[in-house]
């Protein structure tokens, strides 16, 4: 048994090695995710515009800033700062994940949850199918462009229908948004808690709702093309 | 009331622990849960036995010294600690698994004891005023708005039993640090100390290998005091606070 003696005391104490900083770090990258997120479910809504609205969004993507940048070059720029983000985000939740088990070394026989929501304790698993569909999501559309029925790869608007036309695929994407809701629910409140900004009971209930609100949009939205591609609404 | 418990039993430190069962008998629905374990003790001595040994002092609900996870929840299924829960919280013939405390930055002494010094380190680390001693000072010369003298207070309450780290199932102690920072933070004589404060506390507790936060609040739910969540947001504002004033 440790006595308590002052030479067991931190010295020279850094804020910035704090795992608090750590989840503030996770807090950032997961706001510009949430930006992202949003613009990514606009572009797919334009697919309720037609084949050719939707090539040409995904055409002007790349024009976007020309002259002032190269062709691509805002997609690139954007991709980038998406990628260091991730980095930081999945950095911080494996230092953070092997910390929290380091803490609690021997389990509890009986486990009863009070307070937190299925979405809070979601959050590592949840995020870990977030990234294993990323990859897929990456190799479907943008990277390798996998046709699951063989056919044109070249035309967005293609293959997402050809995509989407098959059943399984849609029901892997759905799940995917699933998870995705989830990870916003809390991932919003937490955020905001993580940035200091639940100080009060009103702005507590204000983070929560955002994070209601940013779930059902965003994992609703999303839902929607692969949906209507399905049934046949979009082809 | 007659009732099964099944109790964590470690002889010290270095052994390894293992769940005993145990029948007590004769229990009155208006004893506490510790003069039910005082109970099982006696019955325990009459045979020769090694009591169980368990962590009091007050038994009021205002020291910190009770710690128990009951039926998998920090101080049993009602709002405060231990020593101020009663047997007519449970039902006759029912089976209660009573266990310590489970954190790397709490190792368990014997049986349901744990060792919080960490606490103490934390503490010791930044959660205090420095001041002068001498004669007390005039109260009304540095005056403290209502509403955060009364957050503070609140606050303050806080009594180091563990119950946050107990539940939350990352073992952090944010709502311990929470609401010693914002105790101190809210009141005019905490402001000379208040970056400096965060930085070491928050850097004490991760070297007692206490888990990082996730919002979750199940810490909050086990707290007998009731300190709100949002103690750890008012937490994370002072070490951001900090960290861009360099600290």
């Amino acid at each position: 048994m440790t006595a308590v003696a002052t030479s067991t005391l931190v010295r020279g104490a850094r804020a910035s090695r704090s795992t608090i900083t750590l989840k503030i770090m996770m807090a950032g990258s997961g706001a510009l995710f949430i930006l992202y997120v949003l613009a990514h479910m606009y572009g797919n809504l334009k697919a309720f515009s037609g084949e050719s609205a939707f090539n040409e969004y995904a055409e002007h993507l790349r024009e976007l800033g020309q002259p002032l940048l190269p062709y691509s070059g805002f997609l690139w720029l954007f991709r980038a700062a998406l990628i260091i983000a991730l980095v930081v985000h999945v950095y911080a939740a494996v230092v953070l994940w092997k910390r929290a088990q380091a803490a609690r070394p021997v389990k509890y026989e009986v486990s009863k949850r009070r307070n937190s929501s299925f979405s809070s304790r979601t959050m590592r698993w949840g995020g870990l199918t977030l990234l294993l569909f990323l990859v897929w999501h990456l190799l479907n559309f943008t990277i390798v462009k996998i046709n699951p029925t063989g056919g044109e790869t070249n035309n967005p608007y293609q293959l997402m229908v050809d995509t989407f036309g098959v059943w399984w695929m849609t029901l892997i994407y759905l799940a995917a948004m699933a998870a995705l809701g989830l990870h916003l629910h809390h991932g919003t409140f937490s955020a905001a808690q993580t940035l200091g900004w639940t100080n009060t009971a009103a702005s507590r209930t204000r983070a929560r709702t955002a994070g209601w609100v940013l779930a059902v949009v965003v994992a609703g939205g999303f839902s929607l093309v692969p949906l209507f591609t399905l049934f046949g609404v979009i082809d | 009331m007659n009732l099964t418990l099944k109790i964590w039993r470690q002889k010290d430190a270095q052994s390894s622990g293992s769940m005993q069962s145990y029948a007590v008998e004769g229990i009155s629905e208006d004893m506490s849960f510790l003069e039910m374990l005082d109970t099982l003790n006696e019955q325990l001595n009459e045979r020769g036995e090694e009591p169980v040994a368990f962590d009091h002092d007050c038994r009021e609900g205002i020291c910190g010294s009770c710690d128990l996870m009951i039926n998998g929840q920090a101080h049993g299924p009602e709002v405060t600690t231990t020593c101020q829960l009663h047997m007519r919280s449970f039902s006759d013939g029912q089976t209660i698994t009573i266990e310590p405390w489970r954190a790397g930055a709490f190792p368990v002494v014997k049986d349901l004891i744990v060792d919080r010094s960490a606490f103490d380190r934390i503490i010791q680390s930044g959660g205090y005023i420095s001041v002068n001693t001498g004669s007390a000072p005039e109260a009304n010369s540095v005056p403290a708005p209502r509403d955060k003298a009364m957050r503070a207070f609140n606050v303050a309450t806080c009594i180091g039993c563990g119950a946050c780290v107990a539940a939350c199932p990352n073992g952090s102690a944010s709502l311990f640090l929470g609401a010693k920072i914002t105790h101190l933070g809210e009141l005019p004589q905490g402001q000379p100390e208040r970056m400096g404060r965060v930085a070491s506390m928050v850097a004490q507790h991760d070297a007692e290998g206490f888990g990082g936060c996730t919002n979750i609040g199940e810490c909050t739910a086990a707290c007998p005091k009731e300190i709100p969540l949002d103690v750890i947001s008012q937490l994370n504002k002072d070490l951001r606070d900090a960290l861009r004033a360099g600290y």
